[in-house]
């Protein structure tokens, strides 16, 4: 309010607008670009942030034009497997929302079940309002949704937490976007058994999972950011890794790519400090060859499904 | 009477809009913004009671008003007021006070002389017994 110009003191009675110019001033078109760049896949997802995008461009014009609009209900629920990318997009979405002036000042605040829900009587709401507060103008993420409710324990003080949510998201939606987020199924039977939630919220966007060639192009993301390149052998074998990785269970998608490369690159130094009278040059420090991927326990029958790294 | 404590208090009463740029530019100072209650708004008593713990992790002013109208629900019949206190070096002080709440009928104060040797006088400020009391 201080320094955020809100849409709705601007005057009515525009008659044209150039709307390329708008969204560039809201910094949409910069956002959704680095989203389509920065982002593999998620065909979907970007339909879906592209649209709300949209509409809240359109709405914003038309309150300048002077006509009829409601301000529009912006929670969300975001449900897909891990690693797919939900948190990512989150923090995109509540660029694109400041950008527009429909949240005031365009932090998110991550929660989970531990930071909304207290241990004894007395203790949740005011937890809850800490929360509350600290989201308040921005983006409140809640990750992994579904853990608020526990069907099985019916004094479960979860069900306390949800009715502040609740109350809050319906009495100050110009204050504060929620966002949900959690895998599928879960959060399906988490809105059937809080049917509150689901009419409070006006986008579902679901995050599929990444196919085969997707998580290729990101492994090699993540392998340029760090300052690697795989070696064309070694590449194939990322490939088959791949392949045999998605079987194996506690497969999450783009996190298992990122815990993949990190052990790649242990494996790689490794390598190279096994062999101290050697001269490296460049191309010996930047590049992975295959021995590193091919020593991977997924090779030998997914013994990385049973350690403790998942 | 219209008691006068702290800022913006020969003012007229703020309003909402206008209490929350004043905290928003608290937090803006990275300020922590307090909100106190009391019954007894003696000048000499600092010591108010607080609403809660001091808010200074916030980025906008719609969590303290959020305390605010709870604070207003339970105490609307005693004084409440806003601080900002500023925890940087050099400061360590609250840097601005305000009244939010006013009870519908004002605390009154009197000026009490007392004379004591060599004709010397001492001044006390007292409260006055509530005017229905005195009726």
């Amino acid at each position: 309010m201080l320094d955020v110009p809100h849409p709705t003191t601007d005057e009515p009675g525009e008659t044209s607008f150039d709307l390329r110019k708008e969204a560039e001033a809201a910094g949409i078109t910069d956002t959704l670009q680095q989203l389509d760049q920065e982002l593999i896949g998620l065909k979907p997802v970007k339909n879906g942030v592209r649209q709300i995008a949209s509409l809240l461009l359109i709405e914003r014009i038309r309150q300048r034009a002077g006509l009829a609009s409601a301000p529009p209900t912006l929670h969300m629920s975001f449900t897909g497997n891990p690693g797919t990318g939900k948190t990512t997009v989150a923090l995109r979405m509540a660029k694109i929302l400041h950008g527009l002036g429909f949240v005031r000042r365009g932090q998110v605040i991550s929660v989970t079940r531990d930071d909304l829900v207290g241990q004894y009587i007395g203790h949740t709401a005011p937890k809850t309002k800490e929360i509350l507060k600290k989201a308040m103008g921005g983006v409140l993420f809640i990750d992994e949704a579904y853990y608020l409710h526990r069907p099985d324990n019916e004094r479960d003080y979860g069900q306390e937490s949800i009715e502040i949510l609740l109350q809050v998201m319906e009495n100050q939606r110009e204050d504060l976007v929620v966002i949900l987020a959690g895998y599928g199924e879960r959060m399906t039977s988490f809105f059937a058994s809080n049917p509150g939630f689901r009419s409070r919220i006006a986008h579902h966007i679901e995050f599929p999972d990444y196919a085969e060639a997707e998580l290729l192009v990101i492994a090699e993301l993540m392998l340029k950011e760090r300052g690697y390149r795989f070696s064309a052998a070694a590449r194939e074998a990322f490939e088959k890794y791949i392949e045999l990785r998605r079987s194996q269970p506690f497969f999450s998608n783009a996190r298992s790519i990122r815990n993949a490369v990190d052990r790649i690159r242990l494996r790689q130094a490794d390598r190279l400090v096994s062999d101290l009278d050697r001269m490296l040059d460049v191309a010996d420090l930047e590049t992975i060859d295959p021995a590193d991927v091919l020593a991977s326990r997924v090779f030998s029958g997914g013994a990385d499904a049973r350690s403790a790294n998942p | 009477m219209k008691l006068t404590q702290g800022c913006f208090s020969f003012l007229p009463e703020l309003t909402d809009d206008q209490i929350t740029k004043q905290v928003q530019y608290c937090l803006a100072n990275g300020w922590a913004v307090n909100i106190e209650f009391t019954d007894d708004p003696h000048p000499r008593n600092t010591y108010w009671e607080m609403w809660g713990l001091p808010m200074f992790d916030l980025q906008d002013a719609a969590g303290v008003m959020m305390e605010l109208a709870e604070c207003r629900r339970v105490y609307g019949d005693r004084y409440i007021r806003v601080s900002g206190f500023d925890s940087s070096h050099g400061w360590e002080s609250v840097r601005i006070s305000f009244i939010v709440n006013r009870p519908p009928q004002e605390a009154e104060f009197e000026l009490v002389r007392q004379e004591v040797g060599g004709r010397a006088i001492r001044y006390t400020t007292v409260r006055k017994p509530a005017a229905h009391a005195a009726q």
